[in-house]
């Protein structure tokens, strides 16, 4: 008894297997090969010759959130265009084009004014996108 | 629908093979491809320091073997060599992890690639998705890299490398989506299979929509990838070498393999989308092992034109800033996809998915009447 489409996926778990088998085979023979002298310095983070202060994993730009939350929105919709693109053609040599182009129309349309909102509110801005706008600093300054 | 290298085989020599020799079939493909993939990437460096080499004017490698040609080699043994160190601050497991969700996402992507007609590992009928999705494995791979290093260069690396690469992977999933539209498949063969042997056949030429499209998804695909003029996240002017600073010895052998395997998986697939794939002129050897070699070789001729391309690029223009790199992604390439994409749908619709070739001939039948 194999599980549904054995014979088609089984490449690529042989695949991942073979990349796993190549890493950790490597890693191993290395093993036999390379020396190992550990040091204090030499098992410190590399800051340019420095003293490494802190750790890394400190308070991160709020912007590369905003990227992700725009990446997942555009994801998302390019995920769900999938099948309708499949099918797309199909249709339209049956003489059903116009309505599918339309509602494709109106899917990206949706898109396209969220983007232009995103846009004029300056969240594809990468530098100047979280300083404070002109209006809102000389408002804060009158008070 | 769903074929595989199997499936071809048992066809061409008309026998049925036991599940058992059905995995050995596969097991040996699998390993020749990754093999073979492994080889291009260790002579991709050699490429790669050879033509920057012949670009600036200097010899480049000549010492190890004919022209230099075992350097890759020589790298290699030196690499096994090294001392495999791990900070005392990092995430150990993550720290040991991230080569090989690098290494794992790029592999995965070759068990759909149409090298030829019959000799494709697996020819899954939601290729397409399935390309992209384990693609962006590379990302995670690089992001955690840069994480659980614990060293600071290495994190700025792996942010700027993760915005990058999921900022690019919006365009280049847009122009992909459009051509699905115009071949009307998620199979890799497919595509190809609607495409002609000659460039008026190649989705490139099949209408204006495509032939932008051809470019967006080359400049999204040299992000995606981290290749130079994007290699912001390895910037080493301003980032030590960003997000594999704290990796040494074979661990950073992976990353620098996955990325070399991930340009050739790249070029591979613009050329299965764009440049009319493994397909010869006239289906010349058709149903024979002799036709298989052929189209595979046009496969890879076509590859590493477009390899060379790349490299090509990479010592000729200067990298960008973060901001140009995020601005060019959101406020050209993006929208000029979207564009794109409801022309394609419209092009499919109006002309019921002829190439501008097929509509201009078509024009000038008419019209001679």
């Amino acid at each position: 008894m194999t599980p549904p489409n054995f014979d088609v996926y089984l490449p690529v778990a042989l695949l991942m297997g073979m990349a796993v088998a190549m890493v950790v085979g490597a890693l191993l023979f290395g093993k036999l090969l390379r020396p190992n002298k550990p040091s204090f310095l030499k098992q410190s983070a590399y800051e340019c010759g420095e003293q490494p202060v802190g750790v890394a994993w400190s308070y991160f730009n709020v912007r590369f959130y905003v990227v992700a939350l725009i990446f997942i929105i555009f994801d998302v919709e390019s995920a769900l265009m999938f099948p309708v693109a499949v099918v797309y053609r199909r249709f339209s040599e049956l003489g059903a084009g116009a309505s599918v182009f339309f509602s494709v129309l109106i899917f990206i349309g949706v898109l396209v004014v969220g983007t232009i909102y995103c846009w004029s509110k300056g969240d594809l801005d990468w530098v100047r996108s979280f300083t404070i706008s002109k209006d809102n600093y000389h408002q804060g300054r009158e008070q | 629908m769903n074929q595989t290298i199997v499936s071809y085989l048992s066809e061409l020599f008309a026998v049925n093979f036991s599940p058992w020799v059905v995995i050995l079939i596969f097991f040996v493909a699998v390993f020749v491809v990754v093999n073979v993939m492994a080889l291009i990437g260790g002579l991709a460096t050699y490429a790669e320091r050879k033509i920057s080499a012949d670009l600036q004017m200097r010899i480049g490698p000549n010492r190890v073997g004919p022209y230099g040609l075992l350097q890759f080699l020589a790298d290699g043994v030196k690499m096994i060599t090294k001392e495999d160190t791990i900070p005392r601050d990092a995430d150990k497991f993550i720290f040991a992890l991230a080569p090989l969700l690098c290494l794992l996402g790029v592999l995965a992507t070759l068990a759909v690639l149409p090298f030829s007609s019959g000799l494709t590992l697996t020819d899954l009928n939601i290729g397409i998705f399935y390309l992209l999705g384990v693609s962006s494995l590379v990302g995670v791979g690089i992001f955690l890299g840069g994480y659980a290093s614990n060293s600071k260069w290495a994190m700025l690396g792996g942010m700027r490398g993760a915005a990058q690469i999921i900022s690019y992977e919006i365009p280049v999933t847009i122009t992909i989506l459009s051509i699905v539209l115009i071949s009307g498949s998620l199979s890799l063969n497919q595509v190809v299979e609607r495409q002609g042997a000659f460039p008026n056949g190649w989705l490139l030429f099949h209408n204006p929509f495509s032939f932008i499209g051809f470019f967006i998804y080359f400049i999204g695909a040299l992000a995606e990838t981290n290749r130079a003029p994007f290699d912001l996240p390895e910037a080493e002017s301003e980032l030590v070498s960003g997000y594999h600073t704290e990796y040494s010895g074979m661990r950073f052998a992976f990353f620098a393999l996955a990325e070399y395997i991930e340009v050739f998986v790249v070029c591979a697939v613009a050329t299965a989308f764009f440049l009319g794939g493994y397909k010869i002129p006239f289906n010349y050897g058709a149903g024979t092992l002799l036709g298989q070699a052929l189209q595979v070789a046009m496969f890879f001729a076509k590859t590493f034109a477009l390899y060379y391309v790349v490299i090509w690029i990479r010592w000729t223009l200067p990298r960008l800033r973060v901001d140009h790199l995020m601005t060019i992604c959101w406020k050209y390439l993006t929208p000029i996809a979207l564009f794109n994409l409801v022309g394609i749908a419209m092009w499919v619709w109006l002309f019921n998915g002829r190439s501008l070739y097929m509509i201009i001939k078509q024009a000038l039948v008419i019209s001679g009447k």
